[in-house]
């Protein structure tokens, strides 16, 4: 973790802003293939946080042991993984091209591919925390000190899944693994209260177990603060982040339309305006 | 395994394949050092409370959550560690299925899963608790390798397989205890490879599981009627053994005996690539005919279900005529 300088916060910023591009980027030459926009959006600032500044990794070493260790439990907002993995190195930028293009690496669910740091293939909703509570057991079992991320939807959460790894990692005493849910309130076909209410999610998980904290999954302020202030818990954390899905781009946020949808080149250049004016 | 002995393998039969998969994972815990037993609540019908009580560490019960229990599973085969799960058959593969999709077939992390009573064992408990349809379901997953073994002998022979190869596997235990003994001896146990049993001419009967026994006895039934039959122990279903199949080729009838679903199971496996072979013989398909049905005991059930060697001696020989 580099907290170096007063400059970080900076620097997630801008890394931030370039995974909005290169979701630009991904998204418009899916073409008709669509993509889903709204999700990977709305978990920018988290991601780019954890990326750029909160997680152990090595530039160099997509396979470093000690790395800390990511999962995209909500897969479908892999566009954000990816333009992670581009701006960290892992992936270059020619190859983003080739999103959910024929024969490519990168699909519109993540696939396990050690090569550029994938540890997983995720897609099918529920089942990246129960990866997360193995992995962080392994790292209690080998003595080793990395932490485990696993970053959840709030339409996840209505998989009965979720709910027995959630009950499971405060009874294996898991304090080095952290679930970030996503609260951007919407799901595939509407809102999550008109679908299937998933609220209160703090209570929810603060009653099985865990430390939560509720932020503002935008904030970057917040969300560096919030790992820094809960590091020393001695659970598994829990971070409900309020987010808005499609954030960043006036057309996309709060419009569910945007769920999984074509990017065409009139939004984009209207998408690359609003981006150059932040 | 050294603890392999004449001693042992009357124990295990009377104790049963599911008693003696504890004590084989206690003993395979002594040379691979990365074993992790995980199990949804079964410790104790699952042979496992000896393993909890003398290898904390490499134990985790996850509780009654079968998805978990694949997730954690994997998450930790991730990580290098060499991970077997277990709890009753329906639950180890219906109940996660998808996650054995994703986790072991799509991603090919390294798990041995062994599901335990499979087939009719636990009949009086209902169709819940029997499994008669876990082989046809995960063949249809790629890259899982599934392996029935005939007796508590094997079912050591098997684990011990299964935790070595690089391949995920599922190790489908059938029969009760005092399983019969079909192997009195150590022999050499090879993963997709079948095991001739008794010689014959006329016939070849397949089977795998608690059934091989059951064939080993219906054949010598069949010798008194001069009919003579091959008996193999088709212990790997998947991969199946091709080449014991083309061979079963020259024999005038192919017979598969199954505690599973006609659907999907054994004799479907063999009948998928017998039926790329010209001029293969009629092959007569054992097993339960895609019913469940009333429940019962275990051996009401295999009677029911003409799984004796009487009753498929009978189907056997209604089939030649």
């Amino acid at each position: 973790m580099n907290t170096n300088g007063s400059n970080y916060i900076n620097d997630i910023k801008n890394f931030a802003l370039n995974v909005r591009k290169n979701i630009l980027e991904m998204a418009v030459s899916a073409g008709s293939s669509s993509a889903h926009f709204g999700g990977a959006l709305s978990i920018t600032e988290i991601i780019s946080t954890l990326f750029s500044h909160q997680m152990r990794i090595d530039k160099k070493n997509p396979n470093w042991d000690e790395r800390d260790r990511f999962i995209l439990s909500k897969g479908h907002a892999c566009l954000a993984y990816y333009a992670s993995l581009c701006e960290i190195g892992y992936i270059n930028k020619e190859e983003l091209k080739t999103f959910e293009k024929n024969d490519t690496n990168l699909l519109g669910h993540p696939v396990l591919n050690k090569k550029i740091g994938i540890d997983f293939s995720n897609g099918s909703l529920g089942m990246g925390l129960s990866l997360g509570i193995g992995v962080a057991i392994s790292s209690k079992k080998r003595k080793k000190n990395f932490n485990v991320y696993v970053i959840l939807g709030d339409g996840e959460c209505n998989e009965g899944s979720v709910w027995e790894a959630a009950m499971a990692a405060p009874n294996f005493k898991l304090n080095n693994l952290y679930a970030i849910i996503d609260k951007n309130n919407f799901q595939q076909t509407g809102a999550n209260k008109d679908i299937m209410n998933v609220d209160s999610l703090n209570d929810k998980w603060a009653s099985f177990g865990w430390h939560t904290e509720e932020i503002d999954g935008h904030d970057i302020n917040k969300i560096c603060e919030t790992f820094k202030k809960i590091k020393n818990i001695n659970k598994p954390k829990a971070i409900i982040a309020n987010t808005i899905k499609g954030k960043g781009f006036s057309f996309s946020e709060n419009n569910n339309d945007w769920h999984h949808s074509v990017l065409n080149k009139s939004f984009y250049d209207k998408a690359i305006i609003e981006l150059e004016k932040k | 395994m050294s603890f392999i002995n004449e001693r042992n393998i009357k124990v295990w039969s009377t104790i049963g394949s599911r008693a003696t998969l504890g004590i084989a994972a206690l003993e395979l815990s002594k040379s691979i050092e990365n074993l992790m037993v995980l199990t949804c609540d079964v410790s104790t019908s699952a042979g496992l409370d000896r393993f909890r009580k003398t290898c904390p560490d490499k134990y985790l019960d996850v509780g009654i959550a079968e998805q978990n229990l694949i997730g954690i599973a994997s998450g930790l085969a991730s990580e290098n560690f060499n991970v077997i799960t277990t709890t009753f058959a329906p639950f180890q593969t219906m109940r996660c299925c998808e996650q054995i999709k994703v986790n072991l077939g799509y991603m090919g992390q390294k798990i041995c899963m062994v599901g335990i009573a499979s087939g009719l064992a636990l009949g009086t408990l209902g169709f819940t608790h029997c499994c008669i349809e876990d082989i046809g379901i995960l063949r249809s997953i790629p890259g899982i390798t599934i392996i029935s073994p005939a007796d508590s002998l094997e079912t050591v022979k098997a684990l011990e397989a299964a935790v070595k190869s690089e391949n995920p596997t599922y190790l489908r235990l059938t029969g009760s205890s005092n399983n019969p003994i079909v192997y009195k001896s150590d022999y050499n146990f090879e993963i997709g490879k079948s095991i001739t049993i008794k010689n014959g001419k006329d016939i070849t009967i397949f089977s795998s599981g608690s059934m091989v026994y059951q064939c080993l006895e219906a054949s010598k039934l069949l010798e008194s009627k001069n009919i003579s039959a091959k008996v193999i122990n088709m212990h790997t279903i998947k991969p199946i053994d091709k080449e014991a199949i083309k061979e079963a080729c020259k024999t005038s009838l192919i017979v598969s005996v199954e505690e599973h679903n006609i659907i999907g199971g054994l004799g479907s496996a063999i009948s998928e690539y017998k039926s790329t072979i010209k001029e293969s013989p009629k092959q007569l398909t054992l097993g339960i005919k895609d019913t469940y049905g009333k429940g019962g005991d275990y051996n009401f059930l295999k009677e029911k279900h003409r799984l004796t060697p009487e009753k498929i001696v009978k189907d056997i020989i209604l089939s030649i005529k």
